[in-house]
């Protein structure tokens, strides 16, 4: 759906991510609320509405979500949500909640800590209960069925996927929030053994735990506190069938429908952010979104070299906000996905003022 | 184990507690007679316009209707659309040994269902390949009274 109301991001942070961070989710979460806070220059009792994405199965606690609103201060009380999804769903439910005029703001987060837990033996329990959960069908199992697929098709070769490793990890070098970072020799990665074949460790996204949080504002409020905010100019999320055999897994689909509805094709896109959790997943996103060569693809690394489950998508449309309002671009893209095999994809177009 | 308590010392007393969902339900005239079929040591698929879907769904993915229950025998054998090969299988997984999981496109049918493949070995795994369930001796309506899929014209 093209933006009915203006609505710009205009301030974000993000936890540094960790393998295994000895802080608690609420505290980690405390800072990144801050700094977003801070950096929008919204004072915290004039958010209009909090919206947050997390997972209570990663915390093994029913309403574990509840505790989270510790870091963002519910008191007086304030008027809030959460989706059991990732932080970028969460900015979508804000985005609607903006059109309705009656407020100004909205703080979204989200986060995860997914390192107490084995994923998986976690992850299985959001798939089909009866024909994929007693499985125990994995997310590295089923993600390998897609490469495997994409292999089959020709659409892409194990030194491609190599090589989009090597690039994030190089790229993420810059990016103070990244996991896993460095210079990589893709025929070293080639030698490396199958973890799932045809899927190598540089393959898969790292364990992390992180959190994200984000700032949003309508029309005169966004320009009254932000030199330049990054609007929002399309969103649109889209879901298939869960059942991973009843769909083309070489395409994605709900990916083209939702960059079309957002309006990915109408003007050049300089810089994309997609969450790509494996290799295989970056040329699938590219074509169903029809990003060229000439688009910078996960400048930050993307989930490659970071995958904090539930904020991986929303600090992407950060990371891709931050293309904008700090690094000057006209046209950039943020892609969050859920489920098994690019199952649910949300695009979210963002624009700065010439 | 001890604690003190008000400069008290007191026994901690351990209880069992066992979480359970005491109830059953139906799992409805779709789902349902795929797990009475596969009990029976039968796989159904579903009538969606033109095609077979297996597993069956109470809806059509691309139209979002409701299906009627005309249900189609499909397989039992089928043919690997695409695999993986699972090296270190967790305790949730259906073998305990290396072992691949595969979309299987069941004899009749028009989609491919997630099962897992014993191949012994990698070596044995290609796209294409023919496949033939290992029924359970005791089957209890479960996706797992197929304990798993193996190469056809000889286990592993």
């Amino acid at each position: 759906m093209a933006a009915l109301k203006d609505v710009a991001i205009i301030g974000y942070a993000q936890a540094r991510n960790e393998r295994q961070a000895q802080a608690t989710e609420v505290q980690f979460l405390f800072p990144v609320i801050n700094e977003a806070l801070e950096m929008s220059k919204i004072p915290r009792r004039e958010i209009g509405f909090t919206c947050a994405g997390s997972c209570d199965y990663l915390s093994g606690q029913t309403f574990a979500f509840v505790m989270n609103l510790e870091a963002v201060g519910a008191w007086p009380p304030i008027s809030e949500s959460h989706v059991e999804m990732d932080g970028a769903w969460a900015l979508y439910e804000a985005w609607v909640r903006l059109q309705h005029e009656d407020i100004d703001t909205a703080l979204v987060f989200g986060s995860g800590k997914s390192s107490p837990g084995n994923p998986a033996e976690i992850y299985p329990l959001q798939m089909d209960p009866y024909t994929l959960t007693p499985l125990g069908f994995d997310p590295v199992s089923s993600a390998a069925i897609q490469a495997r697929a994409l292999l089959d098709a020709g659409k892409v070769t194990e030194r491609q996927m190599a090589e989009i490793a090597a690039r994030s990890r190089r790229d993420a070098m810059k990016n103070p929030y990244a996991q896993v970072t460095g210079e990589f020799d893709v025929d070293e990665l080639l030698a490396q053994p199958y973890v799932t074949a045809p899927l190598r460790k540089h393959d898969l996204p790292p364990i992390s735990d992180g959190a994200c949080a984000v700032v949003l504002a309508t029309g005169d409020k966004a320009r009254e506190v932000c030199e330049r905010p990054a609007w929002i100019r399309g969103i649109d999320h889209r879901i298939e069938a869960h059942q991973p055999g009843m769909r083309d897994l070489t395409t994605s689909r709900s990916t083209r429908l939702a960059g079309e509805a957002a309006g990915v094709g109408s003007a050049p896109i300089e810089v994309a952010e997609l969450s790509a959790t494996f290799t295989h997943q970056e040329p699938i996103l590219r074509e169903a979104l029809g990003l060229g060569d000439q688009v910078a693809i996960n400048p930050s690394g993307g989930a490659l070299s970071a995958n904090p489950v539930m904020a991986v998508g929303l600090a992407r449309i950060a990371e891709a906000a931050k293309q904008i309002v700090e690094g000057g671009r006209r046209r950039t893209l943020g892609h969050a996905t859920s489920g098994m095999c690019l199952q649910q994809n949300l695009v979210c177009v963002l624009e700065g003022e010439q | 184990m001890q604690c003190v308590l008000l400069g008290a010392v007191t026994e901690l007393r351990a209880t069992t507690h066992t979480i359970e969902f005491p109830y059953t339900r139906t799992l409805g005239p779709v789902i349902g007679s795929f797990f009475t079929g596969l009990r029976d040591r039968r796989i159904l698929g579903i009538r969606a316009g033109d095609r077979v879907l297996v597993p069956p769904l109470e809806y059509d993915p691309e139209t979002g209707d409701a299906l009627k229950p005309d249900f189609v025998e499909v397989g039992p054998a089928g043919t690997v659309t695409s695999w993986s090969w699972v090296t270190k299988p967790t305790r949730k997984h259906p073998l305990d040994r290396p072992f691949g999981f595969a979309l299987i496109r069941l004899d009749g049918a028009d989609t491919a269902m997630v099962h897992a493949v014993d191949a012994g070995s990698i070596d044995r795994m290609q796209t294409g390949m023919r496949v033939t369930p290992r029924w359970r001796d005791e089957r209890k309506g479960r996706i797992d009274d197929i304990e798993c899929f193996v190469p056809e014209g000889g286990a592993a």
